[in-house]
């Protein structure tokens, strides 16, 4: 049980790293509170794996410091740690029965066998594995070799935090949501913190109260899932998150007015402090621009509909800047011309990739 | 699923039966033809049936007493270089480096010993262990301890067993390498997290994913030392007497030596099918330990 602190942690594979760019991991101040459950969310080679090992003690961090409480734990090893972490492909000892794959980790910390086997029967039963503790952990399907995984975590009664890395890349998607819902269960029984590695939005956003978006070594937003999708900070979470992705389009801003092309769109807050060298977008998400009937909006071009299930998808293109947008139920456009009607409150500014605050306007908005 | 028939595929398989026919099937015809004659020369054979084979198994007969004892000399050098070359060889895996421009030295240095012709390891060895001119002999002499391969027995078997580890011990070493290559870092983390120690790490990642090449390690150098004829015949020519006459070395004597065709013929289809059947046994008991682990379970 711990709170997990990074404290101006950075790290490079190269010795001697000078620039920015030789750091794999730039530098991160961040508390993972006790008894969380967070996502760390990013593409492949953002320094995710990177930073999970170094919380792990894997790796030694070239700069900054990892505190569990209080304890300075930097310089501990990985089994003085009290960490726990699941692999993205399943680890289970070949030779083993799952009794003594689960019973591994307390008899190399010499634990009584009395409360070794009773521990060892509770987490069997917590991750549903009672049945099969007697075969061979070798000859088992996937879901429950990475259950065994998680399962010599959670025996350990000390454990501080569960790390996942990936867990669920060689698992079947129907025993994804299985697996999945498994381990919300565990984090509410048992009050531990998880830090879940992926770069898939969907397992993020479902299993975390709070989910870090990383980009090329930095941590780009930390948020509520909810934060994540209505208030990207960055235009990378608008773009990594969702699907399709926000809208992003190059604008000029005067007041409180954004132009895109020659087309005018009047926004709810003035921006008055962005300068003229500074890259201007405005990022909108499609399920905040609707397709509407020609005249009724923002006149835009329809390219294509996709029906992607749930939902109908327009391409459009707008002063000749392509966009996606919610096509509502019931519509039904003649020809290609159409219009859009966007939500201002969804509207966002942002300037070289970063939100912008603005100001409120006092009722002139148009 | 359906078979298909497809004459055609007989072009494909036939020209492989004819070569096998050739260069395994007839030479091992004639080895049993020879064995079931006996002949005085002048190319005139008799029918001798079964008699060397009864002669060769009767442990009272010159030929069977013979038999028996390179049989067990073979036996228990056989023993002697596994338990020596198969720990051996995982220790000396265990403690390569794993990467980085060493790993490439370290592969072309062992790999060295496996590429020198048999007849040459001999020779090296054969001047390498005299104690007047070899290094090795005249180190070996100067510490005291008196030492002559070509007079004491033993000192013959040491230098024989010296001589294979040298030569072979590279070789399982490197297929336990390539066995511990493929197992992936996350075993190792996972071990770390755990608490394991060095030795049941061993124990439980390494040994076990190295099981099916030491499998393949182990019969390369069961048969291989079961049949080694070339270097003990160059280094001691089976002496001093008869105390490394092995099966191999026994055998050419009396088929190249003598011109006792029959006994030879007879004692080289014995020992074929030892080679086989220890090779069966080997096999089938290491494969079973997999399938009965499973089956235990299941």
């Amino acid at each position: 049980m711990a709170r997990i602190t990074l404290d101006h942690l950075a790290h490079a594979y190269k010795a001697n790293p000078r620039t920015a760019e030789d750091y794999a991991l730039k530098e991160i101040n961040h508390v993972w509170s006790q008894g969380g459950a967070y996502a760390l969310l990013g593409p492949s080679g953002c320094g995710k794996t990177t930073l999970l090992n170094i919380i792990s003690g894997l790796v030694r961090p070239t700069r900054g410091r990892v505190l569990f409480d209080d304890l300075d734990v930097t310089d501990l090893s990985t089994e003085a740690r009290n960490i726990a972490q699941v692999f993205q492909f399943p680890v289970v000892y070949d030779t083993m029965t799952v009794r003594e794959n689960l019973a591994f980790p307390l008899k190399n910390r010499n634990v009584p066998r009395d409360r070794t086997a009773r521990r060892v029967e509770e987490i069997a039963s917590l991750l549903d594995l009672t049945r099969v503790l007697d075969r061979k952990a070798s000859n088992l399907t996937a879901d429950m070799k990475q259950k065994i995984s998680l399962g010599r975590g959670l025996v350990r009664p000390d454990v501080a935090a569960i790390l996942f890395d990936e867990p669920l890349t060689v698992i079947d998607p129907h025993l994804k949501w299985q697996l999945r819902s498994t381990l919300k269960e565990i984090h509410r029984a048992l009050d531990i913190t998880m830090i879940y590695v992926t770069h898939d939005q969907t397992e993020a956003l479902t299993f975390a109260d709070k989910v870090v978006v990383m980009h090329d070594g930095a941590v780009v937003q930390t948020g509520t899932p909810e934060e994540l999708f209505e208030r990207p900070t960055h235009t990378f979470v608008g773009h990594f998150i969702g699907s399709p992705g926000m809208n992003i389009l190059p604008c000029r801003i005067e007041g409180a007015t954004a132009f895109i092309g020659n087309t005018m769109i009047p926004l709810r807050r003035a921006y008055r402090t962005l300068s003229d060298g500074e890259r201007i977008e405005l990022g909108i998400r499609p399920e905040f621009v609707q397709l509407q009937p020609k005249g009724t909006g923002l006149p835009v071009q329809v390219r294509r509909i996709d029906d992607i299930g749930r939902a109908r998808i327009a391409r459009v293109e707008m002063s000749g800047r392509p966009l996606a947008a919610s096509v509502p139920d019931g519509i039904s456009i003649e020809g290609n011309e159409a219009s859009l009607v966007l939500d201002p409150n969804h509207v966002h500014i942002y300037a070289n990739g970063h939100l912008v605050a603005g100001e409120a306007t006092g009722g002139h908005a148009a | 699923m359906t078979k298909t028939l497809n004459n055609k595929a007989w072009f494909f398989v036939l020209p492989v039966f004819a070569i096998v026919a050739f260069s395994a099937v007839l030479p091992l015809m004639t080895v049993v033809n020879y064995s079931v004659q006996d002949t005085f020369g002048n190319n005139q054979f008799f029918w001798n049936g079964i008699g060397w084979f009864q002669e060769l198994l009767d442990p009272s007969s010159q030929l069977g007493e013979q038999f028996l004892s390179s049989l067990m000399r073979t036996l228990l050098f056989s023993a002697i270089i596994l338990l020596i070359q198969v720990p051996l060889g995982i220790v000396v895996a265990l403690s390569m480096p794993r990467e980085g421009w060493t790993v490439a030295l370290c592969l072309v240095l062992m790999a060295l010993p496996l590429l020198i012709p048999w007849n040459v390891v001999g020779t090296i060895w054969q001047v390498f262990a005299r104690g007047d001119i070899g290094l090795l002999g005249w180190i070996v002499n100067r510490l005291g301890i008196d030492y002559n391969y070509t007079g004491d027995p033993i000192d013959a078997w040491v230098t024989i067993i010296v001589m294979d580890v040298w030569h072979w011990t590279s070789l399982v070493a490197l297929l336990c390498y390539a066995g511990l290559k493929s197992i992936p870092d996350a075993y190792y983390q996972a071990a770390r997290i755990d608490g394991a120690s060095r030795w049941a790490v061993f124990r439980t990642i390494q040994l076990p994913k190295m099981r099916r090449v030491l499998l393949i390690a182990v019969l390369l150098r069961f048969m291989d030392s079961f049949m080694i004829y070339t270097e003990p015949f160059v280094l001691t020519g089976g002496g001093p007497g008869n105390a490394t006459t092995f099966l191999s070395i026994d055998l050419v004597k009396l088929a190249l030596g003598q011109f006792d065709l029959g006994k030879a013929a007879a004692m080289s289809l014995v020992y074929n099918l030892i080679i086989l059947a220890i090779c069966w046994v080997f096999y089938t008991v290491m494969t079973n330990v997999d399938a009965e682990r499973d089956r235990v379970e299941a």
